[in-house]
């Protein structure tokens, strides 16, 4: 699996309305790969995605997967949303099944499929529950589940764990990385949080807003052999900080301090 | 003071005081019955009323009125369910149809149904079909522009995890957007039904040979207003029975959005 961006811009609206959001967006992303893109927000991270995945379209530039141009969404690019998308009718089982019975995959394979991958996000027992019925963390894996078993070429995870708690999402951030380690998928990850993306992503690249623009890429060599440990590591603090100022020099809004009492 | 709190818990509860307020209602009723204040004629007692509607039911009558009324509903109203259907998922779906139809659907829907009655008697005849095709065009715009807001609301969430699953336009629509929109097109079916309700009493009260509207009029022609209460009354129950038909299919169908 090879995808690549070259000099990919889209504006929305026309003419005096119209709005730059993504300003030659370049980057590639390998088999086996973990990328994530940090921005604030209005950085177009957001837009990279859904152009990849193919449910927008650019206004210049090329998106190829394995050197075909993407025309429209496909299940070789599973995406995973920030806001739970879980169907609500149907029970985590039916959630997981949904993609590859919409591909019509035999119905044995389907039960079989559906059992892997629920025991892959250690969610087995609770296959006949209603996503109502499931914690925030819990749906998340669902949904990360239920894009594994169509059978992606790379995952694009939207901020998957920016509406969770912090400390559900601590816990998140090591199944996700987990996961990556075990399955070796590919994904691309997009979060405004920098220690989320440094955690788990070998390469970050970091965007700038207005109009939205790769502005640095940085290889995160690290030792992710203990999450918790890394979490506090002195280099990996002192890359964050790095990389913390140089997206607060990149925000245009400036929070004037308060005057001293 | 805490034994009022206690009775005030007991009758705080949907049940109670519904069947109270019919209560308060009937007394009143049969007070002033009783007090002769008004013409028998013009306000008949419960008791009368009762009696009236029992003998009407012994004949047969009742019966035979009831079973044609609720057929044209039924015959009306299904076609409308099943044609609003599709066409409010159509309009909701694609921008092209909605525009196409979206004034023109607002502009008849304004056209009172009831005033298609002289059309479809001249096109129809007096028979069966035009009382059905009057509920069917007297429902069937309401029904579909309110399915039609439903598609609307459904979350482009659920929509693009689909296509990035690999899912199909026409499997969206009946696998994401059918089942998502099925609460909201049971409960728009529920009270539109009102509708179809009133439309079939107005077709026989203008023409017909049986029916429960038919009767209230032949009623009004012998001054038997005792008849037209029980009418109205039977009328109002098997609104209410099918009302509450609706609420059990939605109840039991879609429990994930109760």
């Amino acid at each position: 699996m090879h995808l690549s961006l070259t000099a990919v811009c889209k504006t929305f609206g026309r003419g005096r309305a119209a709005k730059q959001v993504l300003d030659t967006i370049s980057f590639e992303i390998n088999s086996g790969e973990f990328v994530a893109l940090v921005g604030s927000s209005g950085s177009g991270k957001s837009t990279v995605m859904r152009l990849i995945a193919g449910l927008d379209r650019p206004t210049s530039g090329t998106i190829l997967m394995d050197g075909r141009p993407i025309t429209g969404p496909g299940h070789d690019r599973g995406m995973v949303f920030q806001k739970y998308s879980l169907y609500p009718w149907m029970t985590a089982a039916d959630n997981v099944a949904f993609g590859m019975t919409l591909q019509g995959l035999p119905a044995r394979e389907v039960r079989e499929r559906t059992g892997y991958f629920l025991e892959v996000v250690g969610l087995q027992d609770a296959a006949g529950r209603l996503p109502r019925e499931l914690s925030g963390g819990m749906q998340q894996r669902v949904a990360i589940a239920r894009a594994l078993a169509a059978d992606p070429k790379v995952m694009l995870l939207d901020e998957p764990f920016g509406a969770l708690d912090l400390q559900i999402r601590e816990s998140m951030q090591e199944f996700l990385y987990q996961l990556w380690n075990r399955t070796g998928l590919t994904a691309l990850l997009i979060t405004h949080d920098l220690e989320e993306a440094l955690l788990m992503a070998q390469r970050v690249h970091i965007m700038a807003p207005h109009p939205g623009r790769i502005v640095r890429t940085v290889e995160a060599e690290l030792d992710r052999g203990d999450l918790g440990a890394l979490r506090v590591d002195r280099r990996f603090l002192e890359v964050r900080e790095d990389l913390a100022r140089c997206l607060r020099g990149l925000s245009q809004e400036t929070v004037t301090p308060l005057p001293p009492v | 003071m805490r034994l009022s709190a206690g009775l005030w818990r007991r009758l705080d509860h949907p049940w109670v005081l519904g069947v109270l307020g019919i209560l308060i209602v009937l007394v009143v009723w049969q007070l002033i019955a009783a007090s002769g204040s008004v013409d028998r004629l013009f306000l008949p007692s419960p008791a009368g009323v009762l009696a009236a509607g029992s003998a009407q039911a012994e004949a047969g009558i009742l019966l035979a009125d009831a079973i044609a009324s609720i057929g044209r509903v039924l015959g009306g109203y299904a076609l409308s369910m099943l044609v609003s259907l599709p066409l409010g998922i159509a309009m909701g779906s694609n921008r092209i149809i909605c525009r196409l139809l979206e004034p023109l659907i607002g502009l008849i829907r304004y056209m009172p149904a009831p005033a298609f009655i002289p059309l479809l008697i001249i096109y129809f005849g007096l028979g069966e079909l035009p009382k059905v095709l009057l509920i069917f065009i007297g429902t069937l715009f309401f029904n579909t522009l309110m399915i039609m807001d439903a598609v609307k609301f459904v979350p482009a969430e659920l929509l693009e995890s689909a296509l990035t699953m690999g899912g199909r336009r026409l499997q969206i629509l009946t696998r994401v957007v059918t089942p998502f929109i099925a609460p909201q097109v049971l409960d728009a079916y529920r009270i539109n039904m009102a509708a179809a309700w009133n439309l079939v009493i107005v077709a026989e009260l203008v023409a017909a040979n049986e029916g429960l509207g038919k009767r209230i009029s032949l009623a009004q022609r012998f001054l038997r207003t005792d008849e037209i209460f029980a009418y109205l009354i039977v009328i109002g129950l098997i609104g209410l029975a099918i009302d509450l038909i609706f609420r059990l299919v939605l109840r039991r169908t879609c429990r994930w959005a109760i």
